[in-house]
């Protein structure tokens, strides 16, 4: 228990560190500014999938908390009247709050319909940042740029300090998240995704702990809309459209949903797509739609996922006979694949 | 223990529960038979709390159980295993009986520490030792056997501690030996755990055999309730269920 803990620990530090000397190694800015695309939309995406992966809820509508993040801090630091901190805390509060709201109506319903009533929030959001033009600047986004006072000796002006405190955000929030994965709680979202009906049956208070995973989810998703609107310095209706929950789900279907970062892994690849292919062809679209059929069709899983069964698979292989008794009668389909057909 | 007082329950035009009234006493081991579609599922739905029953109640350790739903029932001490297993596939033995074990202890929502928790080791322990499933505990529920499915659906139900057991068809789908080792298994168990068990059961030697008491169902109406022995020479079960066969076989033995 302690074990897995450390174990963590010490992977999210040299995770930390790798982020930290890839820039110092190769000292091109573009690439600096490409792995603070991976992180932010790495974070979204992992958000994303402790809704999809970890409970078998699949959100439509995620990005309406990544928009939210990113407005409330946007313009709180307009204001000019809070510090970096405060805003981020108040954005996230505000994100929770919004999405404790809009939870309490979602998680009630199941399938394909919670799919679509949070498809409906986010356009509901969407519209809403497009329509209050004197707060939110409608379709032209938060103008004008955010502000980035220094706060505790820290200047996030400087490209080279936002980028190390990026980093350690997104990690700190991936081990909050590994955390909530190995957690007693992690596991009862677990037997929610594999069977409701018999959660409930067992003492699960299902509702309840489908809005508590949801606010959490979208908690996260609005950090990786803080630390994209530090980025750009300012926020946009697009990062509340559908195509940005799109691509997030994308992002799980390419990395994996079953293998914790599995989800970054996809943003990593997408994001590599996005920057490069777009330099050698204007289909991009093509391209990528023909590897995401590629990956759905050959893989029938992510690639995270498609790794870790063939992993297991050869150490079942290797295992001496008769130590996995009945395995031969399971179908052969693998987690990810299921969740896609049901 | 139990009372259940003319509950009734329609779906459209049809009566799936007529006025049923039943009593369960506590410790005792009741096996509820009726031919198919006699309303033995929908009972078991109706009293833990799955469907509203039209009218009627549901009496548990004093308390009129109609309107909570099945979390609540669970939580007061009435537990059930599915007529088709209702498993965690992608969950280890080990671990969904771990997962059940800690929502009955309360700590699903614990946040801070880590799966599986030290409290919860001893009680999963117990139970695989009971169902005899401590070798495949660290296989996952979905490469289990058909009759080991069964066994870990009914080790979840234990997981809650409960007071009252409903098993819905225990040895559904078993060939005889493994009817007997299963029956055998749930008898132990109500004797170790001294639980009340209330359970469907379709192959007549099993429920003469093991039951206390056996009710009859027949269109969702109680046909007869006795022993063993009063059921088997009751000529409305006979002609309704048992047929001939079964009483001239009696009769001979």
């Amino acid at each position: 228990m302690r074990q897995g803990l450390i174990r963590d620990l010490t992977l999210g530090l040299l995770g930390l560190a790798l982020l930290l000397v890839l820039p110092a190694v190769f000292p091109h800015p573009s690439l600096r500014d490409f792995l603070i695309y991976v992180i932010a939309y790495g974070l979204l995406a992992m958000s994303l999938n402790l809704l999809v992966g970890l409970t078998g809820l699949v959100s439509f509508g995620h990005a309406a908390y990544f928009a939210t993040g990113a407005y409330i801090f946007g313009l709180l630091m307009q204001s000019g009247s809070v510090s970096i901190p405060l805003a981020m805390l108040a954005a996230l509060a505000g994100t929770a709050l919004l999405a404790l709201v809009i939870g309490a109506i979602c998680v009630r319903l199941k399938e394909i319909y919670f799919s679509f009533i949070t498809l409906a929030f986010q356009m509901f959001i969407h519209s809403i940042i497009l329509t209050w033009v004197d707060l939110t600047g409608g379709d032209q986004g938060l103008r004008g740029g955010i502000p980035r006072p220094p706060f505790l000796g820290i200047d996030l002006g400087q490209p080279g300090t936002l980028y190390i405190f990026c980093a350690v955000v997104f990690v700190l929030c991936l081990l909050l998240m590994r955390q909530v994965w190995q957690s007693p709680f992690g596991y009862t979202l677990r037997m929610i995704r594999d069977n409701p009906t018999r959660a409930s049956f067992l003492g699960v208070n299902v509702v309840r702990m489908k809005l508590g995973v949801f606010v959490l989810a979208g908690t996260m998703a609005s950090m990786a809309g803080i630390i994209m609107a530090l980025f750009v310095s300012g926020a946009f209706p697009e990062f509340g459209f559908w195509t940005t929950s799109g691509e997030a789900i994308f992002m799980i279907m390419l990395g994996g949903t079953q293998v914790f970062l599995g989800p970054v892994i996809g943003a990593f690849l997408l994001q590599l797509l996005n920057h490069y292919v777009t330099i050698y062809t204007h289909h991009h679209g093509l391209v990528l739609g023909i590897l995401i059929l590629a990956i759905v069709l050959g893989l029938r899983r992510g690639v995270a996922d498609y790794v870790a069964d063939w992993i297991s698979e050869r150490r079942r292989a290797a295992a001496p006979l008769g130590r996995e008794e009945g395995a031969e009668t399971a179908p052969p389909t693998p987690p990810a694949a299921r969740k896609m057909v049901g | 223990m139990l009372q259940v007082e003319h509950l009734c329950k329609s779906f459209g035009g049809v009566q799936a529960t007529r006025d049923v009234s039943l009593n369960f006493p506590a410790g005792s081991l009741t096996a509820i038979i009726g031919p198919n579609g006699a309303g033995k599922t929908t009972f078991f739905n109706l009293i833990s709390g799955q469907l509203r029953p039209d009218a009627g109640r549901v009496v548990f350790d004093g308390e009129d159980m109609v309107g909570l739903s099945s979390l609540d029932v669970v939580r007061r001490g009435m537990a059930r295993a599915f007529q088709v297993a209702a498993l965690f596939p992608s969950l280890t033995v080990r671990e969904a009986l771990t997962a059940a074990v800690t929502a009955h202890q309360r700590r699903s929502w614990s946040l801070l520490s880590r799966f599986p928790l030290a409290q919860s080791r001893a009680r999963v322990d117990e139970i695989l030792d009971l169902l005899g499933l401590a070798p495949k505990a660290e296989l996952l529920s979905r490469t289990l056997s058909h009759g080991d499915q069964k066994l870990l659906d009914i080790g979840l139900a234990l997981a809650m501690r409960p007071k009252v057991l409903l098993l819905d068809e225990p040895t559904a789908g078993m060939g005889p030996d493994e009817r007997w080792r299963m029956i055998e298994k749930v008898h132990h168990l109500w004797r170790a755990q001294s639980l009340t068990v209330i359970f469907i059961e379709h192959d007549m030697d099993i429920v003469f055999k093991f039951a206390e008491a056996v009710h009859v169902l027949k269109y969702g109406a109680v046909l007869a309730q006795g022993t063993p022995a009063e059921i088997r020479r009751n000529q409305d079960v006979i002609d309704a269920y048992l047929g001939t066969d079964h009483h001239l076989a009696v009769a001979e033995g």
